[in-house]
């Protein structure tokens, strides 16, 4: 089941430059929130802050809370493999490995961290590729193609597979449709309305109306601070703030 | 289709170009034909002076004393596998090593001083590699044997091995590496199970470059694993070697013994082309189909 996230006060560097300011937000549990605003306004960095990935990158640095339900996730005690397990993440450009079958691809974040029972991980795989949509078109090769065989929006739900495989509570999903075209696309949004039943969604989007089509709440970005968040509904129809007003109806960004 | 007009309509390529054109495509095809020259002319004699040479004794008996026909040199061919073992399991695992350092960690001053000491490595004459480990092995072991042979080769091997490494690592993608740290799944396994195995062909590659080369060194065995004229199979006794065989007999008066040089030389290459081909054929089992 999807858990809650609360952000408190969450700042976020590179180097010297800071990329977020003091963020504070609550998501709702089993539903899709949407992050909006211009490139370079950090909603992929304040993502990539909530599952640990920001301290990946060399010469970051983050400070504030942020608990997912009730993990401390920048707690003294939590391990961050431990957030990343709970806490699945899928890229803008689809990242299947490419010298892993398709079958591997979504089997490796149980492999990886020592799953060794076969039978259940048979079970975990298709379940996985059924709930991604992606069943049906792999089922006849799943041992023998790679997972980069595929097509960009195929490869971009087999990544969704490989997440849910792991069953975390939470999915970011970083521009998950940026890199496809608009049928992809399409699969893609009807597998975030189903998936929010069990999950979480947090999506990055540059994609006005995807964000209006999935999410039932919207926060808006400019320059590392959260401007506005509220109802999906409220932020495109009645901003409170001039800026989400300016941005969403094209003025800037 | 307007635009493809200029394509289609050759005629409108003017003449200067078309003749420049065929000019550059002869230059690069003899280019191509020098290079291959030499190394078609190497193997058609090879081919020709030590096939005749190569018979199931040659494969199968030690040398004969001089003035004795017959003989073979398969106590050289097993001695040539037991240092080219020792050698690879010294340099793959070092040489591996030091590569997933350098393209992980190894993006500073520290890192930049290994890749340095690397390429002079690279650069060392063979000779000089086999002082070394004549001082390391056998001047502490009183004796000679397939161990300084084996070490002085392996040592030729690591820097190939680790420049090679390190350059395949640093093609696979970062967004590869975040997947699987976006799964939960530790570095050092992400580097072990992800990146080394996406890199894998490369690295192969590389680890083969390094073998081929080293199989025909015959200076740095000169004076660690010096030469046997019997069956051996010790690492801690002189061993048989190809190259070594091949040079004594070589630079030796005696007719037969030139007949068999030639074809110790052409049976030296079979090993290597052998065992590259064994190789590749293996990894390419493992590897999946349409990978990138």
């Amino acid at each position: 089941m999807g858990v809650g996230i609360e952000v408190e006060g969450l700042n976020a560097w590179f180097g010297t430059t800071q990329a977020l300011h003091d963020i504070v937000m609550r998501i709702a549990p089993n539903h899709a929130t949407a992050i909006i605003g211009p490139s370079g306004c950090g909603k992929s960095t304040f993502v990539r802050c909530l599952n640990r990935m920001h301290e990946t990158l060399p010469e970051t640095r983050v400070t504030g809370k942020v608990r997912i339900g009730d993990m401390e996730v920048y707690g003294n005690g939590t391990p961050a493999v431990q957030v990343r397990r709970q806490v699945g993440m899928v890229f803008q450009k689809p990242n299947p490995f490419p010298a892993m079958s398709i079958y591997d691809n979504v089997a490796a974040g149980l492999k990886l961290n020592g799953f060794r029972d076969r039978g259940k991980l048979d079970e975990i795989v298709e379940r996985s590729l059924r709930m991604a949509a992606l069943w049906d078109e792999v089922k006849d090769a799943l041992k023998k193609k790679s997972g980069a065989s595929l097509s960009g929006g195929q490869q971009q739900r087999l990544c969704i597979a490989r997440a849910l495989a792991v069953e975390p509570d939470v999915l970011l999903m970083d521009e998950p449709a940026s890199a496809l075209d608009p049928i992809s696309t399409g699969k893609i949004e009807d597998l975030i309305f189903q998936l929010k039943e069990n999950y979480t969604i947090v999506i990055v989007t540059h994609n006005m109306q995807q964000a209006a089509r999935v999410a039932e709440f919207t926060g808006f970005f400019l320059l590392g601070r959260l401007i506005e968040f509220d109802k999906t509904e409220k932020i495109f129809t009645n901003p409170s703030e001039k800026r989400t007003e300016d941005y969403i109806t094209g003025r800037f960004g | 289709m307007r635009n493809n007009a200029p394509l289609r309509r050759r005629g409108g390529i003017s003449w200067s170009r078309r003749l420049k054109d065929y000019f550059a495509t002869a230059m690069a095809v003899a280019a191509l034909l020098l290079v291959l020259l030499p190394l078609a002319a190497i193997f058609i004699y090879l081919v020709q002076r030590g096939l005749g040479s190569i018979s199931w004794a040659f494969l199968t008996q030690t040398p004969k004393p001089v003035g004795v026909a017959g003989g073979g040199m398969a106590n050289a061919i097993l001695g040539t596998g037991v240092i080219l073992g020792i050698a690879s399991a010294i340099g793959v695992p070092l040489g591996i090593g030091a590569g997933v350092f350098l393209s992980e960690y190894g993006r500073n001053r520290f890192g930049d001083a290994i890749r340095f000491t690397a390429d002079v490595l690279n650069g060392v004459p063979s000779i000089v590699i086999g002082i070394v480990a004549y001082s390391l092995v056998v001047l502490k072991q009183k004796h000679f044997s397939a161990l300084a042979g084996g070490v002085a080769l392996g040592i030729m091997m690591i820097p190939t091995i680790t420049r090679a490494t390190e350059e395949m690592l640093l093609l696979v993608p970062r967004s590869v590496r975040e997947a699987a740290l976006g799964l939960g799944v530790s570095r050092w396994r992400t580097t072990v199970s992800i990146t080394l195995r996406t890199a894998a062909a490369g690295i192969i590659t590389g680890i083969m470059l390094a073998f081929a080369r080293v199989a025909g060194e015959t200076a740095p065995l000169l004076f660690t694993a010096f030469g046997s004229q019997f069956w051996s199979a010790k690492i801690n006794q002189p061993i048989a070697a190809l190259p070594l065989q091949i040079f004594v007999y070589a630079i030796s008066p005696y007719d037969e013994w030139h007949r068999q040089a030639w074809a110790g030389a052409l049976v030296l290459i079979a090993l290597i082309v052998g065992t590259i081909a064994v190789v590749r054929l293996i990894a390419s089992r493992g590897m999946m189909k349409g990978t990138a």
